[in-house]
């Protein structure tokens, strides 16, 4: 009965939930799904990171390769967020050129690395003007259930801690690369971004973490990235429902405790990660 | 029909004057002759042109049986768009969606194409206000006017309304904020930089004043044009 009148009228029967402040699968409007995360869980790759966020589940994986640096930045290594929707993850994506989602998503994560300056780009410098690294970090969909934002970043940051690089010199005489493979290094992450997302429903009801179902019927949508000390360094509203002040206020506050949670876990986690 | 140009008054800074007030804002409705509906609209030396073409015939495949499609482009001075013009694509396609009444033409699309002019800072507000410009000289049914404002917070904290290109180099936190203007509650919001909480409520309540003077603006504007 409760299937039929689900299929039927999908706005309706969320509506029956949210007036009693709970959600079809149980969890109250700010609870956020349980996250899991499995660091270092590819081993050709420099950094990995498996997140799993309810059933949304994304696999970051970083790759490092020497380049020569743009010319207007000649000393700033690079970092390359590429985020990948596949049709394997949802039906709403066809194999082909990556959708505009995806692209927008990769955008978000290259501007959350920019805006937080959770890397200073010049630890990535082996020669000034000559040789950096660049770092590929490829962020996949494996099961596409919703927020997959907030999953993304979660994963590539926790990847990006994981990351460890084989020490490399350059020969001054030869001009040759040498590199080193029993000296590693990790990078140096000065703070770690975690992004949370909002849902607008019916235009007053805000609730976190959407899975696809409520991304689909939602109004709007409101994303907030923050970093240690409580600094916002990203409130991404791309329209959608408008959203109050004080709401608005609510949304960062949670966001906040959200961001001390997942950054324990990631730190947890990395205690037991064997590099 | 003949264009309708109009200027905003002298008690806003001509270029870099007081950090507090918006640049000079000029519109010029109507003046692209077979479109539903067209704007340009700067602000300083930042301009933009709009074109809105619908309600129309829709594609099959983008036909939606309860509201019209909305489909927005942005077109750059040169080259191609890249990731960083999708970002600022998708917001200004989700805020035309949120200000159409889409549900008033079921079946049918709205086609908004956006040329970029000249960038000269706080681009992608003038976007948005120009849309909004277009929209209303196309009499699309609205559920509310949008108005953008960018402000900027500079190494010293200090808030940076409407700022041109220089300035926002030397900036540590750039914020664009959507109002719609019933409520004037936020539609869109996009941020560069960190900042702290009581730093974004700052910005988002004098943004919030700044876009009163555009809606005015928009109004002045319209009832110049429905005058002649």
């Amino acid at each position: 009965m409760a299937a039929d009148f689900k299929t039927a009228q999908p706005v309706e029967y969320y509506r029956k939930f949210l007036e009693k402040d709970v959600r079809p699968d149980g969890r109250e409007l700010g609870e956020i799904r349980p996250t899991m995360i499995n660091i270092g869980s590819i081993s050709t790759a420099e950094g990995s990171a498996l997140v799993k966020l309810g059933n949304t589940t994304v696999l970051c994986g970083v790759k490092a390769e020497v380049t020569n640096p743009k010319s207007e930045e000649p000393d700033k290594g690079i970092i390359v967020p590429n985020v990948d929707l596949p049709a394997l993850c949802s039906p709403r994506f066809r194999p082909g050129p990556p959708s505009e989602q995806a692209q927008v998503v990769s955008q978000f994560m290259v501007e959350v690395i920019q805006n937080s300056g959770c890397i200073d780009p010049k630890d990535l410098c082996i020669k000034a003007g000559k040789h950096v690294w660049v770092l590929y970090c490829d962020l996949v969909c494996l099961d596409y259930d919703g927020n997959v934002t907030d999953a993304c970043v979660l994963a590539l940051m926790a990847a990006l801690k994981n990351v460890s690089l084989p020490k490399v010199t350059l020969n001054e005489e030869s001009g040759n690369l040498e590199t080193h493979m029993q000296e590693k290094w990790g990078l140096n992450i000065l703070c770690q971004p975690v992004a949370t997302t909002f849902a607008i429903f019916d235009d007053c009801i805000v609730f976190a973490d959407p899975t696809d179902e409520e991304e689909n019927l939602a109004t709007g949508k409101v994303t907030i990235v923050t970093t240690e000390e409580d600094k916002i360094c990203f409130v991404h509203k791309p329209g959608g429902s408008p959203l109050s002040d004080d709401k608005l206020q609510n949304c960062l506050q949670r966001s906040f405790i959200r961001a001390r949670e997942a950054r324990n876990l990631v730190e947890t986690t990395l205690v037991n990660v064997d590099r | 029909m003949p264009a309708h140009r109009s200027t905003m008054g002298s008690k806003f800074r001509t270029r870099s004057s007081s950090p507090m007030e918006l640049r000079p804002m000029l519109s010029e409705v109507s003046v692209l002759s077979r479109s539903d509906g067209s704007a340009s609209f700067s602000q300083g030396d930042c301009c933009a042109l709009a074109a809105v073409y619908g309600p129309g015939e829709v594609k099959v495949a983008k036909e939606l049986s309860d509201k019209a499609s909305v489909e927005v482009v942005f077109k750059m001075k040169v080259g191609l768009p890249g990731c960083k013009e999708k970002i600022q694509e998708r917001i200004l396609r989700n805020t035309c969606e949120t200000a159409i009444a889409a549900t008033l033409y079921p079946r049918t699309a709205i086609d908004i194409v956006i040329q970029e002019m000249h960038n000269s800072g706080s681009f992608l507000a003038t976007c948005i206000n120009c849309v909004c410009m277009a929209m209303l000289d196309a009499c699309v049914d609205m559920k509310y006017l949008v108005a953008a404002v960018t402000c900027g917070l500079n190494s010293e904290g200090e808030l940076i309304l409407d700022p041109t290109l220089e300035q926002e180099s030397d900036l540590t936190a750039l914020m664009i904020f959507a109002y719609e203007s019933s409520n004037f509650e936020v539609i869109a919001t996009y941020t560069t930089g960190s900042f702290t909480s009581d730093q974004f409520q700052i910005c988002l309540i004098h943004c919030r004043e700044a876009s009163k003077h555009i809606f005015q603006f928009f109004r002045d504007t319209m009832a110049r044009k429905l005058s002649k």
